[in-house]
């Protein structure tokens, strides 16, 4: 579970407050406008930003106050994902240790992660030899040996292609199965958040305006702001 | 495709510049063969290569060191002030910074005889002088390049610093690092007026020294054409080292805004970069205070400094304006055409390593001993400081212009908006803080001139600092440094100008 208790914090003009609770193994793409704020939300549980006021919890510990790598979190970016100068293995290796020293059943963990992910033919090469598909499931693999139970994902599919996304999705879905992880996921595709997320929370001028499972919230009629955002989308989906 | 008739002109007076400068120097050197290499001029050589080479090692050990504190402690009081402060030297000229070095180091300084300035000593002190802030801002604007995720994957993971600088920081400068070192070494091999003022005698001193003595002092053409020879030699050597190493490191890197970094919190990191961050204050600014507090009471209103401020002004704006009239054209087809680019480049690369001194002892053969062209003085200095400020020119010109390009082209095609009308309407209005910013560092760096001056210089053809060599040399320092503050005072209201206009563009 990861509760926000009146979370503060300020960007240049903008004030931002986030106020909720998502449920321990839901599946929530977060959407909104641009600027409205949501990849500060996910800095702000990662721990990247630190909240002016407010709490931030996970399960029911406070880790307002603590490091990034000291939260049970993963996140993955849009871009650079990858140090370009390691090998995809060296990359997933690093999710276990710094210093890329590992022993035998480490190693073990990170071979099963790239073959899980379906790179075990691709582990010696380097980021820049392989697609921009191939980069993120390097991504997805570091998040599976660093098996945090949260997991942040700001728009790491938005470059790709349709039918790479679908697949993309369906791995991050069968780790959360398999993990139980909490999972938030900033999308500006509607289409994700309906195959993808049980729940979907839309943000506005920093803050979050409405939470519902997603059916639900595409469906909504008493938000005039989100039918501004979907335009006409809900009418005739792609 | 814009016409070409103005950029084959500027190429054109390029290549008459060079073939004046450099055909004399190898018809004379050439014809001396290698009997000509005298101990002398080997111990110029070895003198020269030592001093860079010390010299470049120095500034990388002190501004790597810096450039990292600067790039971790990314909010404390006075960063900003810090990072001008880096930006000074840049533009100041070396002749007003030595002045600011003898009042703190010289034998009647603040810290009078802590050790003999000249000689090897101060040069590499006024080398490193200038070279720690330009190595820490090249090497600076290289760490503010990484890629904010990069920082927040190595808080996620957990890094140590150690981990930081082996997977974040090294990975991004080793590709850099060696342009950064041979920029370095260039200027300091080739650097004119701190080894004239600092070193001296036959000890310390370097091939573009020499060469002005053997000219100006002894008359001496064949060492002169001998000496340009080895100069030019070496950097030519050094600019092909350049490119095996993917080219030099461009100077006047541009402020901009850095990813925020989770590390260098600790204690011990804040420490450490504390540390390194004083030791840099107290190389810079003794010099600095020294300056300003000895030469505000000495400025010497006379008309001799009147004159110098005129006539640096008025060479100073002429070459910026050439400087403009060669990129220019120049720039205008490379944005658009890969042939040009590769021309363009070339023509900028060949300004940044011809050396000056090597250039204008062919000169002073081709058009004044030989044809006593005295009169042609004041435009030599010109186009000897256009030529210099070629590679700060197209740095700021070729981006601005290839944006418009990418921009405006396809629009301006299909309205049918070419030439003049284009020039008018679009280029000029959308390029104009660039091209500001263009002149300006032209103006500034042939204000701080004082090779082509030296070279070509009379006694009533003076620039600031000329004068400013001139009162050093007939004991009246007092006078020199109200001088050497009027012109680094000058040169910093266009600076102040210039870091208004580079935010904008």
């Amino acid at each position: 579970m990861i509760r926000l208790d009146h979370v503060a914090f300020r960007y240049e003009e903008m004030a931002m407050d986030f106020a909720a609770t998502f449920p321990a193994g839901s599946f929530t793409a977060v959407i909104g406008p641009s600027g409205s704020g949501k990849s500060t939300l996910l800095n702000l549980i990662a721990g990247f930003e630190t909240p002016e006021k407010g709490r931030v919890l996970i399960g029911e510990k406070d880790v307002t106050a603590l490091a990034p790598d000291q939260r049970p979190v993963s996140m993955m970016f849009q871009d650079n994902n990858v140090f370009a100068h390691l090998d995809l293995w060296q990359n997933v290796a690093l999710g276990i240790a710094p210093s890329l020293r590992l022993d035998a059943e480490q190693r073990k963990r990170v071979d099963a992660a790239l073959s899980e992910v379906g790179l075990a033919a691709l582990v010696r090469r380097r980021p820049g030899e392989v697609s921009g598909g191939e980069r993120q499931r390097v991504a997805v693999a570091r998040a599976l040996v660093r098996d945090r139970p949260v997991l942040l994902l700001d728009e790491p599919f938005a470059a790709l292609g349709p039918a790479l996304r679908r697949d993309m999705l369906d791995l991050v879905k069968a780790m959360q199965q398999a993990k139980s992880l909490t999972i938030l996921m900033v999308t500006h595709q509607p289409e994700d958040a309906e195959y993808a997320a049980t729940h979907t929370a839309y943000l506005e001028a920093g803050r979050i305006v409405a939470l519902r499972p997603t059916r639900e919230l595409f469906a909504a009629e008493d938000l005039p702001g989100l039918s501004a955002y979907l335009g006409d989308w809900r009418r005739s989906p792609p | 495709m814009p016409s070409r008739a103005p950029a084959l002109a500027a190429l054109a007076f390029l290549l008459l510049a060079l073939a004046a400068g450099f055909l004399p120097v190898l018809r004379m050197g050439l014809a001396q063969g290698l009997q000509g290499l005298d101990p002398y001029i080997l111990r110029v050589l070895r003198f020269t290569l030592l001093q860079a080479g010390l010299s470049t090692l120095l500034s990388l050990a002190l501004g790597l060191p810096l450039a990292r504190a600067l790039a971790r402690q990314r909010q404390f009081p006075g960063r900003g002030l810090v990072l001008r402060l880096l930006n000074l030297p840049l533009a100041l000229p070396a002749i007003v910074v030595i002045i600011g070095i003898i009042e703190v180091y010289g034998a009647k300084g603040w810290l009078g005889g802590v050790f003999d300035i000249y000689g090897l000593q101060g040069i590499l002190l006024a080398h490193v002088f200038f070279n720690v802030p330009l190595a820490a801002r090249l090497i600076l604007a290289d760490l503010e390049r990484i890629p904010p995720e990069s920082f927040k994957l190595g808080a996620q993971l957990g890094f140590t610093p150690r981990d930081y600088w082996r997977h974040v920081e090294w990975p991004q400068l080793k590709g850099g690092l060696p342009g950064v070192a041979l920029l370095i070494f260039l200027l300091c091999a080739s650097s004119f007026a701190i080894v004239l003022t600092l070193g001296g005698g036959p000890r310390a001193t370097t091939l573009e020294v020499a060469i002005f003595q053997s000219l100006r002092a002894d008359f001496d053409p064949q060492r002169a054409s001998l000496l340009a020879l080895v100069q030019l030699a070496l950097c030519a050597g050094l600019a092909l080292l350049a490119q095996a190493f993917g080219g030099l490191a461009q100077g006047w890197p541009t402020l901009r805004l850095g990813a925020k970094r989770y590390d260098g919190t600790s204690t011990a990191s804040r420490a450490a970069d504390g540390a390194v961050i004083l030791l840099s204050l107290l190389l810079l600014l003794p010099p600095l205070a020294a300056l300003v507090t000895a030469g505000l009471l000495r400025i010497d209103a006379s008309a001799i400094l009147l004159r110098a401020t005129l006539t640096s002004l008025a060479l100073g704006s002429a070459s910026a304006a050439l400087a403009l009239l060669i990129v220019w054209p120049l720039a205008v087809l490379s944005v658009r055409n890969a042939t040009w680019r590769r021309i363009a480049a070339l023509a900028v690369l060949t300004s940044w390593i011809v050396p000056p001194a090597a250039l204008a002892t062919g000169w002073f053969f081709s058009l004044i001993a030989q044809a006593g062209f005295w009169g042609l003085a004041a435009f030599l200095v010109i186009a000897m400081n256009a030529l210099m400020s070629l590679p700060f020119v197209a740095r700021v010109l070729i981006p601005a212009l290839a944006q418009s390009a990418a921009a405006h082209d396809r629009l301006c095609l299909s309205l049918g908006l070419r030439g003049w009308n284009r020039f008018h309407r679009v280029e000029l209005p959308v390029t104009k803080r660039a091209i500001g910013l263009a002149l300006v560092m032209a103006l500034i760096l042939s204000l701080g001139d004082l090779t082509a001056i030296a070279l070509f210089g009379t006694q009533d053809f003076v620039t600031l600092p000329a004068l400013i060599y001139r009162q050093m040399g007939s004991y009246r320092f007092d006078a020199a440094i109200g001088t050497a503050l009027v012109l680094g005072l000058i040169v910093l209201a266009f600076s102040a100008l210039a870091e208004r206009w580079g935010r904008d563009t």
